[in-house]
């Protein structure tokens, strides 16, 4: 996902977390949309209920690269127009991890934030951040239906940011090189000795679900609900799975110009990817496809929320509306590679670019199991015993590559 | 007055002003940096909530325990350390004629020119020289397309990283070397020493502390590393990728903290024992 | 011992070897900068000089160098302050603890870069409850930047001896006045490559950077890590690179001039 936050380095955490909620999903068993996994009740915090003048000032929380004022590049910056349309002069901090930003909005100098679904559950369970009146934002009406109403972005059908955009983890071959064409990840997993010292995969312990995913469907016995939710024997079970596939790997990548290179030159031929990666090889010409395999995959979806305590509550309105507005939400998923979460944002978009990523298919979307930071008590909302944590997800990811 | 005043209070008291000349850096060093590393230390004996959202101040040798029952550590620990001692002697070997050469047989001009052309790429910047040798060992890359490319892995990892340090080796060789007056070596010489006894007897006193001094560069920076293995090193692993993975992406500082004090004890003890060399004022 | 012609001839001859080993890669770097391809592609499909201007245009490459120079300039600044004074005590006292002292000011940059990182990171964030930004950037630099001012003022003390300063106290010059007419020449050109050694050091610093930046301060190569990343921007990374390499040279060289063969190359160290 996320160019920079990849890019930044750090954190894979903040892909998503907590409350991405579990998939959504075609696996069935899982909660309701509007339980969330945990099932807190969130704290009373008021919510705004009309408008009035703009207060001329707005400070963004933001991860890098969702709140561009052209200092990255001339030609990309929707934070000028937003300032010049609403007098609200725009500060900028970016963050780089979830916990960073939590952090940061508890100091309560943020009016709003980008949140990857961990954080987004916790600042709702801490009170940071207010329910948002989906009324007072007029684009709101054009966010797809499927993204509203998540459990990582509302409690009991009250949401708490307004979606903004989403994308999933593809499988992406060489078509001169891999023949016949895959349609399952078990060309990566069961069948990835044929393509010995050619597999890449993604290096995180998130990585972790992938595996978990596909044994969600190559071995039902092991009874796994939410690739998130994987209890000790689960876990082992991905665990060995992924270090069968390690003894296949010619390398982990974590940011798209290793992966881009690596498929240009053939050093990888086969393996996970991301839908920019995909489009950017092919602009190089470089005979690749990929796809969203039967199985499903995993992905990620974000949310801007608005701070409990914001002086600003006009001016964050005004961004929540600026930034799914048509000509903002496609400027930034074309910048950061993902869907946009509004549809009209694909009426204007780059001829090709909606269709490329996929973004307003339903069935697609439901297909993406979207990232959430694993923690004990079983997001599958199984109760009878413990789920692994993150950390030992960390653990188990640096036993995998020895 | 005043100022004459202090001034002639510190002349009559040494011990006034040795503390306050080394107050300051001190305060910095031996408090700031000593107590961030026995911070670290402390961290190393706590743990992380299940959450992982926050540290729990509890004593528990638990991080430890991990440490050293599980294998996959010592493995990358002696991974870490095997490829500290070869960039440390790619780079020595390489550094020995350059310097010997630089000090000894190149005219002054052509000394000042050498010494630029080596200090140059150091100001070029660590990640790009980096993904250029990634570009240099791809499949139909430069090195390839000759049949020399080991592909990524473990060799491309060593071979980068003493391309990296190199200038840290070759720099305090040819300081050692050039403050090698040419008359002691001609002395020798005319004492009846051959070259090979010169190299032994007069050369090798001076290069091997230069050496030691070089080596306690190379040995640090690759123990840190973490960078240049996750751009060249194929699937392979370093210390510096379990200690950053363990803080950044698993926010697991303890953790973190407990994998550092490997190359800490590796250093202080490499340190201790270059000590007598007179390593130490080489640096 | 005199070298022997082909002895001299074959460290000629490994030297430049050694040394296109050195600007191979470098040469990489400059001609991927005109490289069509995004992703450096091998040998390159086509030439361009689109990266340049964009590079030339680029704000936030413009900002990153300059918040590059800002850390380097004041890391710099204090390290000069202290090494001088770590450097002064260590020559001209005996004391119990001195070679205990000498190994701590070495310590930040013989303990490996992460281990600084982590540590000095857990001890602003958790410890002293600050928040990770520009100042914490300038502390890290600076501690293990001390080293390179101390290591070369320490030196040029060494070669000097105590005895012009002895006499300037003989003659009546207080501390303070001897330190400014006496001391400083001296140290003049030992500090200045010291001086620049440490700014070369903090300017290309990444690991301890990562660890206390925190994710508001972008110095360069944090900058460039970012976009090395960001495809659309790779190219414009190696331009940036591609042009630092050619303006070092004036640093090197002005230092060369001004300190004297000797004092530059430790100013490299």
């Amino acid at each position: 996902m996320k160019l920079t936050r990849l890019a930044g380095a750090a954190v894979v955490l903040a892909l998503c977390a907590v409350g991405c909620g579990t998939s959504s999903d075609d696996s069935g068993g899982s909660a309701g949309d509007s339980d969330t996994p945990g099932g807190f009740t969130a704290p009373d915090v008021p919510m705004a209920s009309e408008l009035g003048d703009n207060e001329g000032a707005l400070s963004i929380l933001a991860w890098p690269g969702y709140a561009e004022d052209g200092s990255t590049d001339k030609t990309v910056d929707w934070v000028t127009p937003f300032e010049e349309k609403t007098g609200c002069q725009v500060d900028v901090k970016t963050f780089g991890t979830s916990d960073e930003a939590v952090s940061l909005m508890q100091s309560g100098q943020y009016d709003v934030v980008s949140a990857s679904g961990d954080a987004s559950l916790r600042l709702i369970a801490g009170g940071d951040v207010a329910p948002v009146n989906t009324d007072l934002v007029p684009n709101y009406a054009d966010v797809w239906p499927f993204l509203k109403d998540r459990p990582w972005n509302s409690v009991d059908d009250q949401m708490y940011g307004i979606p903004h955009g989403y994308g999933a983890n593809l499988l992406m071959w060489r078509t001169d090189k891999v023949d016949p064409a895959p349609t399952s990840w078990s060309a990566v997993f069961d069948d990835s000795s044929a393509y010995a010292g050619k597999v890449t995969a993604y290096d995180s312990p998130i990585y972790i679900a992938d595996a978990a995913l596909y044994l969600m469907n190559t071995q039902p016995d092991l009874g796994i609900e939410d690739p998130y939710a994987l209890d000790a024997d689960q876990l082992a079970a991905a665990v060995e799975l992924l270090k069968a596939q390690k003894a296949n790997v010619g390398e982990y990548w974590s940011d798209y110009l290793k992966e881009v290179q690596a498929f240009t030159t053939g050093d990888s031929i086969v393996g996970t990817t991301w839908q920019v990666i995909a489009n950017l090889a092919e602009a190089d010409k470089v005979p690749v496809k990929a796809i969203l395999p039967e199985e499903g995959s995993t992905g990620w979806s974000d949310t801007w929320m608005v701070g409990s305590e914001t002086e600003h509550p006009n001016c964050a309105y005004a961004w929540l509306d600026h930034i799914i507005s048509p000509e903002a939400n496609d400027a930034v998923a074309e910048w950061f590679g993902e869907a946009p979460a509004s549809s009209k944002a694909c009426e204007i978009a780059t001829k090709g670019f909606c269709e490329s990523y996929h973004a307003g298919d339903e069935a697609y979307a439901e297909k993406i199991h979207y990232w959430t930071t694993p923690i004990e008590e079983c997001l599958d909302g199984r109760t009878d015993v413990t789920c692994t944590t993150y950390q030992e997800w960390t653990q188990a990811w640096t036993e995998i590559k020895g | 007055m005043a100022s004459s005043g202090s001034a002639g209070l510190l002349h009559r008291s040494p011990r006034l002003r040795l503390g306050l000349l080394l107050g300051p850096p001190m305060l910095w060093l031996g408090v700031l940096y000593l107590g961030s590393l026995a911070a670290l230390f402390i961290t190393s004996l706590w743990t992380v909530d299940a959450f992982g959202a926050g540290i729990q101040r509890t004593w528990t040798l638990e991080n430890f325990r991990t440490l050293f029952t599980l294998d996959v550590y010592r493995t990358i620990t002696f991974r870490t350390l095997l490829t500290a001692v070869a960039v440390t002697v790619i780079d020595g070997l390489v550094a020995v004629p350059v310097a010997l050469f630089m000090a000894k047989v190149a005219s002054p001009r052509w000394q000042r020119i050498l010494v630029i052309l080596v200090l140059t790429p150091l100001w070029a910047s660590y990640l790009v020289k980096a993904y250029a040798w990634r570009g240099m060992f791809s499949t139909g890359g430069p090195l390839d397309s000759v049949g020399l490319s080991p592909g990524y892995g473990l060799s491309a990892t060593i071979v980068t990283l003493a391309y990296l340090w190199l200038p840290y080796m070759v720099l305090p060789m040819y300081a050692g070397l050039e403050r090698l007056p040419d008359s002691l070596l001609e002395a020798s010489a005319d004492l009846g020493a051959g070259t090979w006894t010169t190299m032994r007897r007069v050369v090798l006193p001076v290069l091997f502390p230069a050496a030691v001094a070089g080596s306690i560069f190379t040995f640090s920076l690759t123990l840190g590393d973490y960078i240049a293995v996750k751009i060249v090193g194929g699937t392979n692993q370093l210390l510096g990728n379990v200690v950053y993975d363990s803080f950044l992406t698993g926010n697991n500082m303890p953790f973190a903290a407990t994998v550092s004090l490997i190359p800490v004890v590796v250093m202080l003890a490499y340190l201790t024992a270059v000590r007598r060399t007179g390593a130490l004022e080489n640096l | 011992m005199r070298l022997s012609p082909l002895t001299r001839a074959l460290l000629g001859a490994f030297t430049a070897l050694a040394l296109v080993f050195v600007y191979l890669p470098l040469s990489l770097v400059l001609l991927n900068s005109f490289n069509t391809s995004r992703a450096f592609a091998w040998p390159p499909p086509g030439l361009t000089t689109r990266w340049w201007s964009q590079a030339w245009s680029s704000d936030g490459a413009r900002s990153a160098i300059v918040v590059s120079l800002e850390v380097a300039a004041i890391a710099t600044v204090v390290a000069l302050v202290l090494g001088t004074m770590a450097a002064m005590a260590l020559h001209r006292f005996r004391f119990f603890g001195r070679d205990t002292v000498s190994l701590l000011i070495i310590l930040p940059i013989a303990l490996p870069g992460v281990v600084t990182g982590i540590a000095l990171a857990n001890a602003f964030t958790t410890m002293l409850g600050l928040e990770l930004g520009f100042l914490t950037v300038v502390v890290s630099h600076a501690t293990f930047c001390i080293v390179t001012v101390f290591n070369n003022a320490i030196a040029r003390m060494r070669r000097l001896g105590t005895t012009l300063e002895d006499a300037s106290a003989d003659l009546g010059a207080g501390t303070f006045t001897t330190f400014r007419l006496v001391t400083l020449p001296m140290l003049r050109s030992a500090l200045l490559a010291g001086g620049l050694l440490s700014f070369a050091l903090s300017f290309d610093e990444i690991i301890v950077t990562t660890f206390t930046a925190g994710s508001g301060v972008t110095t360069l190569p944090i900058w460039i890590y970012q976009n090395l990343f960001r495809p659309n921007q790779a190219p414009v990374v190696n331009v940036v690179a591609a042009a630092l390499i050619v303006l070092s040279i004036l640093p090197i060289w002005l230092a060369q001039r001004l300190a004297g063969t000797d004092e530059s190359v430790a100013a490299a160290r």
